[in-house]
């Protein structure tokens, strides 16, 4: 079939606003979008940039805007998103060139909640062990995959830079609610900053765009009660 | 690199996100609260023009009476009972993390209560000003 691909093109060193192309291609319908923007690169304009690593929804580096919602080209079939499609940089990052942005806001605050495993006791000679239920308390945030498609669909994040965001939210939940984990106290008070949680309005849009379908909202909604309940 | 987040930004991403209805009930839920503070400073400008004179005060009523005005009043009507229950919508889903599941329900709901009780409003208000002007 012939599809219409819209790309939102800017390279930063040339072009003083962003502005569109079109690229007339012919796709399968269960071609991704990956594959559509890869045949464009390759055998049409070797000009347009894009980030695309393992291509198999592991990695999350191919987060776009496709037809205005956060998706990952390579999970998303030409079936499913129609045959004239819209592509842009996520929104809320720096763009470094046409549809690849700048990951250091989102990492500076990745690495912010402590997203490692703190626990000062002794290592014991074999596993810490946790129960089936236990483990299960954080399940759903195990899954994140930072490919930044929740916290650039967020609007508290589009107009303050400084608010943590969903992914970071889910990475600290995946360790305060970890039973062998002793550093809960120490992220709560990070996410109990006012560009902590709080920024958090409820919206679902994360939600509706994490392409490993964890339920963001929910898990930022735990860490809430976790905050609101520790203090009292 | 691009400069991103500023209120032109911030509008321009809002505006051309094509969010579920969860996006959309938080984009009504701050028009509600802006058309509320604006009819606040409203309000409070005219109950200070009683304490200048009885003619002022009676000037501005116009605003309220005015047959022009009164879809703006009915807009208003829809935003602050938009803004009570989508507001509980917010608190529900807050404290009770697990009613997550239920948004698009919850969210449809609100929609439905509102136009509930706002139409017969509206209706009432247009029976109001047929007969009496």
């Amino acid at each position: 079939m012939k599809v219409t691909v819209k790309i939102q093109r800017f390279n930063p060193e040339q072009d003083s606003a962003p502005y569109w192309k079109e690229y007339s291609i012919d796709a399968e319908p269960t071609d991704r979008v990956l594959d559509g923007l890869l045949h464009i690169k390759n055998t049409i304009d070797g000009t347009l940039t894009i980030r695309s690593s393992c291509a198999h929804g592991i990695c999350g580096s191919d987060a776009m805007r496709i037809n205005g919602v956060n998706r990952l080209a390579c999970k998303s079939l030409f079936k499913d998103v129609g045959t004239t499609v819209t592509v842009e940089p996520i929104a809320g990052l720096p763009v470094i060139k046409d549809l690849v942005v700048d990951m250091e806001p989102f990492m500076e605050h990745y690495r912010a909640v402590l997203p490692f495993f703190i626990n000062d006791d002794p290592a014991p000679q074999t596993e810490r062990l946790q129960s089936h239920e236990d483990h299960q308390r954080f399940d759903e945030s195990t899954k994140c995959i930072l490919c930044a498609c929740c916290t650039t669909s967020c609007p508290s994040f589009w107009a303050n830079e400084d608010y943590l965001g969903p992914a970071a939210i889910v990475q600290a939940h995946r360790f305060i609610f970890d039973s062998r984990d002793h550093g809960t106290a120490q992220r709560l008070e990070i996410l109990s900053d006012p560009d902590g949680v709080w920024r958090c309005r409820t919206i679902f849009n994360c939600t509706d765009a994490c392409p490993r379908e964890i339920k963001v909202t929910q898990v930022i909604g735990e860490v809430k009660k976790e905050i609101l309940y520790s203090k009292l | 690199m691009s400069a991103t987040n500023s209120p032109r930004g911030f509008l321009a991403k809002t505006i051309s996100y094509k969010g579920g209805i969860g996006h959309w009930s938080w984009i009504l839920h701050r028009l509600g609260g802006l058309g509320i503070a604006a009819f606040l400073i409203l309000h409070i400008l005219d109950i200070f023009m009683v304490g200048v004179s009885k003619e002022a005060f009676e000037a501005l009523l116009f605003i309220y009476h005015a047959a022009i005005i009164r879809p703006f009043i009915w807009a208003l009507l829809f935003g602050v009972f938009y803004h009570a229950f989508n507001g509980i919508r917010i608190i529900i889903q807050d404290f009770w993390p697990h009613m997550f599941k239920y948004q698009k329900q919850m969210a449809t709901a609100v929609w439905i209560i509102v136009l509930v009780l706002v139409i017969p409003l509206i209706g009432i208000d247009i029976m109001n000003l047929l007969t009496h002007g």
